[in-house]
């Protein structure tokens, strides 16, 4: 097997509170491979944006990491100082467009002058040089390069996005993490921006994107790998046809179910409703963290926490219904 | 039941060069009972304008609003309140319409407000059993304030008002955009048993054409203020008329069937 872009074990990080220890994400296993597309689905609150934030080993106060090594393109990137973690790892080797990013933009200034000061912290390149790299990128992506010299409320939501993607993937970063990026969009724009990502990774601008969104036809039209987070944990993984047309976990059949799109298999489904609502991650539930939701509910999951065990087809699945390993 | 007629609003910016923004150019539908109707269009559409006309929380420009054969867009006082009980409105964010300051207990007792006089026991029976209505357990949080709920159980609030008013049609603002997937449905499953329960009529204002697919009986596609096609849900996705339509339904990610070229 070909080495993967990125390979995080045994990750656990936690947010020190007064009320007690939050551990947002607890000991998850990811691999993204080359040239992949891969999603991470999940609800608010399940920890997919602290796992970003471990994935990035972009760990500050309250969070904490307790365990874990991540490999990414041959380098190991925790563990090692985050003045490093910004000249090697950041803007080189992944970068990120957080959810925020359509208004993180600094409204007095022109997008260029935030391009320069981004390329700046990782090499000391020109104002010249920056120009016409980022000339030539634009071609490439088929935007108009005039918008760089604009205030970004200049700039409608979608272009500003691409805007945001194409001059945070200057330095061509093996791996772009996006978090819910289109869910602010109309779905022509999202549409646009879906297609500019692909093209990109096509090019060979990135190698691969790590897709996080809780929309799962936003990722069926593009992953091509997905993990199902749940609770601070991977409930379940696989390739992206395997997982949405046979999924083994009970909260991924519920998720699919919760679909609504103008297709009539989802009409003839009707409204199939889960009862409940995500745990609190102060206090998670015993056992299997989705027990008190599951319409399989068995003894054994009230009592321990099933184990995310490899099946065969590249999947895996963390339940007692299709396999009998626990945690300890 | 309910018949908008001709509707227009135009808003005027700026304070010295005026500028006009026609919001909703000379609409016209009509819900009957027990209808679910969606009104479905992208942000700066105008659906948002039309809901807070229907809801006569603004007044239109010019057209009328008529229900139950009574003009209601000039109505005031009592009559208004008599329309408030009958017309009721569940929005994007009840955070927003709840006073932070209140507990739950309060906010739902304000519905009361609406309705004719009714004895303690009977308002604290409709209390207790539109909250077990959406799926809440009184005891757990009546005492509580808004922000103690999560965003689902504050739209589970919202909408046990409607259990308590029975109000003949509820219009719902993207009363799911703002939640999660999994508590989505549940959500949308309790407007639905409004309309089984009491024959309510619901009117969903929402830019998910997913949505409005699989839950109503009519859609309504509103494009930059006007209302561009009409029809029932399968036969517009089917065969959509209006290019905005084939637009929007080439544009939406689906879950069984794949885009071209990605």
């Amino acid at each position: 097997m070909p080495e993967p872009l990125l390979l995080g074990l045994d990750l656990r990080a936690s947010y020190r509170l007064r009320l007690g220890e939050v551990k947002a994400v607890d000991g998850v296993d990811i691999e993204i491979p080359r040239d992949s597309i891969v999603g991470l689905a999940g609800e608010s609150g399940c920890g997919k944006s602290t796992l970003i934030n471990v994935l990035l080993a972009n760990i500050r106060p309250p969070l904490v990491l307790k365990s874990g090594r991540i490999l990414l393109d041959g380098l190991e990137i925790l563990g090692i100082s985050r003045e490093e973690v910004r000249k090697k790892v950041w803007g080189v080797k992944v970068s990120i467009v957080p959810q925020s990013a359509l208004n993180a933009l600094n409204p007095t200034k022109r997008i260029i002058e935030l391009v320069k000061d981004a390329i700046r912290q990782h090499t000391p390149a020109s104002d010249q040089e920056i120009i016409s790299l980022c000339k030539r990128r634009f071609e490439e992506l088929n935007l108009p390069f005039d918008s760089v010299y604009k205030y970004p409320h200049e700039l409608s939501g979608g272009m500003r996005q691409r805007v945001i993607i194409a001059i945070s993937t200057l330095l061509n970063p093996r791996l772009l993490v996006v978090d819910e990026p289109t869910s602010a969009l109309d779905v022509s724009t999202q549409k646009q921006v879906l297609k500019m990502m692909v093209d990109m990774k096509k090019e060979g601008i990135i190698d691969s994107i790590l897709f996080v969104t809780h929309e799962l036809p936003v990722l069926r039209q593009v992953a091509s790998h997905i993990y199902i987070m749940y609770a601070g944990k991977i409930v379940e993984y696989g390739p992206a046809d395997s997982v949405f047309f046979r999924p083994l976990h009970p909260y991924t059949k519920a998720l699919m179910y919760s679909v609504m799109t103008p297709e009539p298999e989802s009409r003839a489904r009707g409204l199939v409703t889960i009862p409940g609502e995500p745990p609190s991650l102060l206090m998670p539930p015993q056992g299997c963290r989705f027990h008190p939701r599951c319409p399989y509910v068995m003894d054994v999951c009230k009592k321990s926490e099933p184990r995310l065990v490899p099946l065969s087809d590249e999947r895996g699945v963390a339940c007692f219904l299709h396999h009998g390993e626990s945690v300890n | 039941m309910l018949e908008v007629r001709n509707v227009s609003k135009v808003f005027t910016v700026g304070l010295f060069s005026r500028h006009r923004i026609e919001a909703v150019k000379n609409v016209s539908m009509s819900v009957r009972k027990g209808e679910i109707v969606s009104l479905v269009g992208e942000s700066g559409s105008g659906k948002t304008t039309l809901c807070r006309i229907i809801l006569r929380l603004l007044e239109p420009t010019s057209g009328s609003v008529i229900y139950d054969s009574v003009d209601v867009t000039k109505l005031k006082g009592k009559k208004l309140k008599w329309y408030w009980s009958r017309v009721h409105g569940v929005f994007q964010d009840p955070y927003a319409a709840f006073h932070p300051f209140y507990r739950v207990e309060r906010i739902l007792y304000q519905g009361f407000n609406l309705l004719p006089r009714l004895d303690e026991g009977e308002k604290k029976r409709r209390v207790y059993e539109a909250l077990k209505s959406v799926g809440l357990k009184p005891e757990e949080v009546l005492g509580k304030y808004p922000h103690e709920l999560s965003g689902g159980m504050r739209q589970r609030v919202a909408i046990a008002r409607c259990f308590i008013l029975n109000p003949e049609l509820i219009v719902a603002d993207e009363p799911v955009s703002m939640l999660d997937a999994s508590t989505r449905i549940g959500i949308i499953k309790l407007f639905s048993d409004l309309r089984d329960r009491f024959d309510s009529s619901v009117i969903f204002v929402t830019h998910d054409l997913g949505l409005a697919y699989v839950v109503s009986d009519r859609v309504l596609i509103m494009y930059k203020g006007v209302i561009v096609e009409e029809g029932d849900p399968v036969e517009v996705m089917e065969r959509p008329s209006h290019m905005y339509t084939r637009r929007l339904r080439e544009d939406v990610p689906l879950l069984y069937r794949k885009w071209e070229g990605f």
